[in-house]
This record gives structure tokens, sequence and C-alpha cells, in this order.
């Protein structure tokens, strides 16, 4: 009995996965030719790029989009769904996991590509696109660990001392966090009989009365939590992410712990949307907790980079707490701050690489003068310090404006309040970081390198483009939260989505 | 009663691997990750249900399989956590090396390059 192949317009689905597998595939192959692999790494972003934002449309238009491995039918075949949510994250991941390899052109020296920088980007990528495009839970697991190597192999190139010290401490709790995923996942199994998303989504609401649904729930929001860097088990973050380089630092911190949140939200909205046990107080708790320290850690750091990691951690304390009001006006809230977070935290992070290139240093203490130097530099980094901070005209305001008006209208004071203050915090925190390397004189015995032409423009530009993205998301919110509301509405009512799925397939 | 039997052996795995994970000296963490993902391999086949020895194959004389086969799913999960676990503890084994190599301790709290131990506090005025 044989079906025909599913034709090329409805793989539009696994292209963002295909084709940077691909490339990444030409890159080590031409390994000897240094020369060539920027070229290859480039040309392969572009076309998923391409393909991510074509695949955006298509939702958009359509609705979710699914495709089942091998034409089985849908909850025992391998199911690729494609909401908005996963669509509109794949599209922004890769735009910026594109721009910062363009960074990386003046970053990265010889020796790093020749031990394969450019397709470990690549594959990090693949991993990523896959998390946010798979539709079954087990799939989501294999993702996460292809993109848990890559990350690996990019957080040790160039084999320094700091280096090696800050990736014991993050491959060793990242893979503890993985397998307990897979404990989570394994259990689940064994209670529900399946491992599709749709079709979990229908089984656990028939077990609600099943005890071990609480255990296997927190389970996965302790293994979520270590890959999203939530308090209490954060802490690896700030232990190994100011350690590799510029670029490397910068794609981690924007879009790794964005992952976890996205698998956070899929589990509690797909598989648990009723949180069984105490999972949303907990998740709640946490929240506010890691929102909290978060901005405290940053206070206290003088490092950029690693005041930088404490921001990262602040913003997703506020986006598990949206995720744990489960509304969903805090839900889209969350998922907006999602894409503002990965914008503002790239760009940081970037231009934080540049400063080190011209300055010589990162830290706070021997820092200062640079508004002589690049006029447009401090400019770029002043509209990122209202971006994090979350001050209008940019885009920060609109989510966090969403999540306290939501979470007002739930009755959570405390934890909306909560979020005011730790907004008051980062902003004592990056307006001084701001005032300390641009605004003051610099100090004694400082010498700021001025780049040339060909170094700033792939330095500068991609921070630029992406300071870009967040003026206009805070001119005009509107184009972004449409995507958003729909994204979040389809989390509320996965009814199109598991339609998508299980009628997929013969 | 099987299932009993791999449960038990899982949970000793677990508790070993937890002991070993909670140590300083990062070989025991190696070790604490390989039993980890034992346990993990046991506990997913436990919650496959060990149902009976009659391969998954459907019969040339039937069209769909006897009721009692074993389970293949959690054979296929298994198997694809085995080989992420062996890879990712292969990467793990060489890193550890490479940083006593480099570091020059086994122990994880004296590795203090990256989070130096008294760092600078950030200035208090300009």
């Amino acid at each position: 009995m044989q079906q025909p192949p599913t034709d090329l317009g409805n793989w539009l689905v696994v292209w963002p996965i295909i084709i940077p597998l691909l490339t990444a595939a030409l890159g080590i192959m031409a390994r000897a030719r240094i020369g060539w692999q920027p070229v290859i790494a480039l040309a392969g972003f572009a076309a998923t790029a391409i393909m991510s934002v074509a695949l955006l449309a298509a939702v958009s238009a359509n609705g979710p989009l699914a495709l089942t491995m091998s034409n089985w039918p849908a909850p025992f075949g391998i199911t690729f769904a494609v909401d908005m949510l996963g669509a509109l994250l794949a599209s922004v991941a890769t735009l910026v996991a594109g721009l910062v390899t363009v960074y990386s052109l003046h970053d990265v020296d010889t020796a790093a590509r020749r031990h394969g920088f450019y397709p470990l980007m690549l594959m990090l990528l693949v991993g990523i696109n896959g998390s946010f495009l798979t539709g079954d839970i087990f799939n989501l697991y294999v993702w996460f660990e292809v993109m848990l190597i890559a990350s690996f192999g990019l957080i040790i190139i160039g084999g320094s001392k700091e280096q090696l010290d800050g990736a014991i401490k993050y491959c060793f709790i990242s893979l503890l966090g993985t397998t307990l995923f897979l404990i989570a996942t394994g259990l689940l199994y064994g209670v529900a009989g399946t491992l599709n998303m749709a079709d979990l989504y229908r089984t656990v609401q028939t077990l609600s009365a099943d005890t071990s649904l609480a255990i296997i729930a927190t389970l996965y929001a302790l293994a979520f939590g270590i890959k999203a860097a939530a308090f209490p088990v954060f802490f690896w973050l700030p232990a190994s992410y100011h350690t590799p380089k510029f670029a490397v630092s910068a794609v981690f911190a924007g879009l790794l712990t964005k992952v976890g949140v996205y698998a956070l939200i899929r589990t509690f909205t797909m598989v648990f949307p009723q949180g069984p046990g105490m999972v949303f107080e907990i998740l709640t708790v946490v929240g506010v907790a890691t929102m909290l320290i978060g901005a405290m850690g940053a206070l206290a750091q003088n490092e950029l980079r690693r005041m930088l990691g404490y921001l990262v951690i602040s913003g997703i304390g506020m986006m598990i707490l949206g995720l744990a009001l489960h509304t969903p006006q805090t839900i889209a809230a969350t998922i907006f701050y999602a894409v503002h977070s990965i914008l503002v935290i790239t760009a940081l992070y970037l231009m934080v690489g540049t400063i080190s290139r011209m300055a010589g240093t990162t830290r706070l203490s021997e820092l200062g003068g640079l508004y002589s130097a690049s006029p447009m530099l401090a400019g770029l980094f002043l509209v990122l310090v209202f971006a994090v901070a979350g001050f209008p005209p940019f885009s920060g305001l609109w989510p966090k404006l969403i999540l306290v008006s939501g979470g007002f209208s739930e009755g959570a004071y405390w934890s909306t309040s909560a979020v005011l203050l730790t907004s008051v915090l980062v902003t004592i925190a990056v307006g001084r970081a701001w005032g300390l390397v641009f605004w003051r004189p610099a100090p004694a015995g400082q010498s700021i390198q001025i780049l040339d032409r060909a170094t700033w423009r792939t330095m500068v530009w991609p921070a630029a483009l992406l300071v870009g993205a967040i003026v206009l998301i805070g001119f005009f919110p509107v184009m972004l939260f449409d995507l958003v509301a729909t994204a979040s509405l389809s989390l509320a009512d996965p009814s199109a989505y598991i339609g998508a799925v299980l009628g997929s397939g013969p | 009663m099987v299932e009993a039997a791999i449960t038990l052996v899982a949970a000793a795995l677990y508790a070993g691997s937890v002991y070993l994970l909670l140590s300083n000296s990062v070989v025991r963490l190696l070790l604490g990750i390989a039993l980890l993902s034992n346990a993990v391999n046991l506990t997913i086949f436990a919650a496959g249900r060990v149902t009976g020895e009659i391969p998954p194959i459907i019969p040339a004389s039937l069209k769909v399989p006897a009721p009692d086969i074993a389970n293949p799913l959690p054979q296929a999960l298994i198997l694809t956590a085995i080989v992420i676990g062996f890879s990712l503890f292969a990467f793990v084994l060489v890193l550890t090396y490479r940083s006593y190599q480099a570091l020059g301790t086994d122990n994880a709290n004296e590795m203090r390059v990256a989070e130096p131990e008294n760092p600078a506090r950030p200035p208090v005025g300009y």
C-alpha cells in the first residue's frame, strides 16, 4: 500500500531545521577551507531566515501547520507542529543568530574557525529551531540535546582557563537538567501512554485524578527551570556565560534560556494546562524570586558580562511569572517579553563585545570615557538601557505593561509589585553601567583603540539593526502584539493545533 | 514482579548517582552522570510496562500484532537516550581531563578562575 510522498511545499514546517543541518554538514566537509566557512554559514543562515519567515507567514495565514514524519498517522509518528508561538520564536531566533554570525566575522579568529565555530553555530540553530517546531515531547528532548552539545562545543572554543572553568559548571548542570527532563518524559509516558503533545492534551485531561501528574509536572518545571535559569538553579549562568567569545555569549544569553522558557510555556499550556498539584503557585514564587535576585545580582557586578547575565535571569523571572499567572493576557506578556528579551540581550552582549575591543576591558571599575570615542555607540547603548529597564518609548515597556495590568486584574498584587520593584533595580544597574562606561571621564592610564571601518561595520551594524528593531517595536507595538495575541489565544484554545496534528496523515 | 525489581535497581542507581553528583570532585560527578543515565534508562523501561517476551513483530498469519507483545516504544526511547547519554558523557569526560590539565585541580570548589573569590566591587561614584 504505497502512499504518495508529501509534496515539497508542506516541508515548510521542517525547512528551518533541515537547511542549517545540511549547511553545517557542508561546513564540516569544507573544514580545511577556512575562507569558505563564513560564506557557507551566512548563506545557510540567510536561507533559514527566509524559510522561517515564510513559515511565520504561512502560519499567520492558515493557522497551525503540522507534518508527521514518514507520513505515519499522527499519535504514532513524530509530528512537527507549528503554531504562532513556535513560528514567531523560530523566526526571531534565526534572524538573531544570523546577525550574531555577522558580528563574529571579526570576533572569532582563525583558530576558532578551524575548530568548527560556524558549523557549531548552525547546529545550535538546528537544535533551537527543532525545539520550537516540534510537536512531540520526546523529540523536544532530542532537540534540547542537539542544542546542548552544540553549546558545549561553542563554549569551549578558545580553550582558556576561564572557559574550561565555566564549561565544567555549565556542562554538568545542563546535562543534569536535560536528564531530569528525560526522567519526567519517561514517567509521563508511563502514565499517559503517548508522547505527542496534541494527544497528551486530550489524554491528560482524562487522567486528572492521577496524583503522579503533580510529581511529573514539578519535575518538568525543575528541568526546564534549570535550562531557563530560574531560582534556585540559575547559578550556573553567572558562572559560565561570561567566559566564551563575545559572539557565543551573545547567542547563548539571547537564545538558549528562551528555549527553556518556551518549553515551560508549551508544557504548562499543552500538557498540563490545569497545573496539577501546586505547580503554578510554585512557579509564581520562583518567578518573583528569580526576578528580584537577578536584579539585585546585577547591581553587585563589576564585570559587564556578568551583570548582563543577571539581567537575563531577571527577565526570565518575569517570563515565568507571566506563565504562572496563567491568563491569556499574562501569557501574551511572557511571549512578548521573550521576543523583546532575545533582541535586547543579544544587542547588549554584542555592544559589550565592541566595548571590550575598543577599551580592552569589560570591568566597570576600569572603563570610562567612551562617549568621546564613539557617540553612536553611546546612543545605541542608551536605547538598550531604556529598553531593558522597561522605559518608554522602547520595546521594554509593552510586555511589562501587559504583565502588570494582567497581574493586577488577576488580583496578584504582591507578585506584580515585585515586577515594578525589579524594574527600578534594573534601571539603577544599567543606568549606572551606562554612566560609568560612557559618561564619566576616562580613568587614568586607559587607552581607547579606534576600530577600523571594516571591523566597525561588522561589529556595530548587527547591534544597530537589533536596536532598530527594538525602536520599531517600541513605537509600533501593534504589529508584534497581533502575532503575540494570536499565539497566546491559540495556546489557551489549542483546538486548531490539535486538529492540524491529529488530522494530518492518513 | 519484574517491574518491581527493575524499579528497585533504578532506585539504587538514582541514590548512588545523587550521592556522587553532590560531590566536590569532578571525577565523581562524571561517575554520577553515568549512573544517572543508566537509572533513567531503566525508569523508561519500567514505565513502558514490562509485558511479555513476544517480539513486536506481526506474524505472517495475522493482520495486527498479538495483544501481549513487548512494547517497542520505550525501547526506542531508551536507545535514543543511551546514544545521547554516552556521547555527552564522552564530551564531559574529555572536558574534565582537559580542565584538570589546565586548572590543576579536580575539586570544583577550587576552580575559581571564572568566578574569583573576592571580586572587585563596582565603583560607587564617578
